[in-house]
């Protein structure tokens, strides 16, 4: 893999999950135990093997980082202890920077909605991430059926729990951001 | 004895029945938590998804607040809260140059080591012999599904918690309380946590399988120690039981909440009633045994 490692994204890689994807020898045990397999475009660890080989693209438009649902298992059963998760969230963040439309826009848009939250109140506030999501997506009919129940019940506030010091939280969103730029 | 408390957003929201019976069975113990002051969100699931470098800083504000207040250790009993503040302290004791980073986007510094206690090690730091005593109504003829599913016990490196295939302290609680501990396929298996509104397929998909299996093994109740498994067993059950015309339900409780009914709480004091597949009738069946 030597071409790759003078290569800047390879590097980034490196740096975001503090193991080099070189370690992967493709024994493919991840993709047998992935409980998302049936519903990825790529095996997990074909997705590594295009980062060895720098077919960044095809690892970066792939719907199996945003479907990726980090359970861990991969890394858990891994010979060489390689933390695949770390890669898909690696190759998430650098789509992003990159602006490269998501192979699951839904996916991204809810994990959007839910930082937005966090962003502004300090606390996830599950009425205004399920009213963003829906206005973001379109997708107006999702749990039309639970939604009472959840209100009766108690387990959903129309008014988000915020915390004092909202500025803290900020300011960590802000730093954050500046990265992406 | 005292813990600190970091409750997490889904202890006041979605899972506050967890909040509420762990109170409760904490009262009966003895025991006193003391609450992080003006906590935030620890990114859950999705911080990590757009930015590693929110992914930390977000939990390690957390983590210099319990600090600040001088707390030695941290009850997190939501699963994926205990896993990001694990993963926090151990990037921010590991990495320096995102440690600098973050110390100055929250303008504090970070110091040192907290313990961070997932459920289960609170129970076992209380002391099952404490727990036993407290035992009011034992779980004589109830057979339990411990799901442990993947923040408790995963990665292995990170939280050094029980065994990551087969893991079993959950179980030792059960048995405890003077229940069945049932042995079956799925307790380590995903539930597809956070997918469950953009892939609502996805998650009932995983979670049936997961009840099934617990079904089939003649489980009357399935234990969880997380609020996004909780909610996509049982939530999700009810688009499940739609589709599936032979599917018999199963209740899902906290282990706190289980814990609760052997202790003798009152099942309402418990947050039995905030289900959505009916939980109440485990009490009735405890009653009927206690007769």
């Amino acid at each position: 893999m030597s071409h790759a490692v003078h290569d800047p994204i390879y590097q980034e890689i490196v740096d975001l999950t503090g193991q080099d994807p070189a370690l992967c020898y493709q024994c493919g045990k991840c993709s047998a135990g992935c409980p998302i397999r049936e519903y990825e475009d790529s095996a997990p660890n074909r997705i590594i093997r295009y980062v060895q080989l720098g077919f960044y693209d095809k690892a970066l438009t792939s719907s199996t980082i945003w479907l990726c649902a980090s359970c861990m298992t991969c890394s858990t059963r891994c010979p060489q202890e390689y933390e695949l998760p770390r890669l898909m969230d690696a190759l998430r963040e650098i789509a992003i920077k990159k602006n490269i439309k998501p192979a699951e826009e839904k996916v991204y848009k809810f994990h959007k909605a839910f930082l937005k939250q966090i962003k502004n109140n300090g606390r996830a506030f599950e009425f205004g991430l399920v009213r963003d999501y829906k206005l973001s997506t379109f997708d107006l009919m999702q749990d039309v059926e639970a939604a009472p129940g959840m209100f009766l019940k108690g387990k959903i506030s129309l008014m988000p729990h915020k915390i004092k010091d909202r500025n803290s939280v900020k300011k960590i969103f802000k730093k954050s951001e500046g990265d992406e730029q | 004895m005292n813990f600190g408390y970091y409750p997490g957003c889904s202890l006041s929201g979605t899972g506050r029945e967890f909040d509420k019976s762990l109170k409760e069975v904490l009262k009966v113990l003895d025991v006193k938590l003391d609450e992080v002051k003006d906590w935030s969100c620890c990114g859950a699931s999705s911080a990590h998804v757009t930015s590693h470098f929110l992914s930390v800083a977000l939990p390690a504000r957390n983590l210099i607040l319990a600090k600040e207040q001088n707390l030695e250790n941290v009850v997190a009993p939501c699963a994926a809260c205990y896993n990001r503040l694990l993963g926090a302290q151990e990037e921010m004791n590991s990495n320096p140059i995102l440690k600098e980073k973050v110390e100055s986007a929250i303008e504090k510094k970070y110091t040192n080591h907290l313990n961070i206690l997932n459920l289960v090690d609170l129970f076992n730091n209380i002391g099952l012999d404490k727990v036993k005593e407290k035992v009011k109504h034992p779980l004589k003829n109830i057979n339990a599904a411990c799901y442990y599913g993947c923040l408790l016990v995963r990665p292995s490196s990170l939280t050094k918690f029980d065994d990551a295939e087969q893991p079993e302290e959950m179980e030792k609680i059960i048995t405890t309380l003077g229940g069945k501990a049932v042995e079956w396929n799925y307790k380590v298996e995903c539930c597809g946590a956070a997918h469950s509104i953009a892939h609502t397929e996805i998650v009932k998909n995983l979670s049936k399988k997961i009840l099934d299996d617990a079904i089939k093994n003649n489980a009357d109740v399935i234990v969880v120690a997380c609020p996004m498994c909780h909610s996509n067993l049982d939530m999700r059950q009810k688009n499940i039981v739609k589709e599936n015309k032979d599917f018999k339900e199963i209740p899902v409780l906290y282990l706190t909440e289980l814990m609760g009914l052997a202790f003798g709480i009152d099942e309402k004091k418990l947050g039995l009633d905030l289900h959505f597949i009916d939980a109440m009738k485990l009490s009735k069946k405890l009653e009927e045994a206690a007769v």
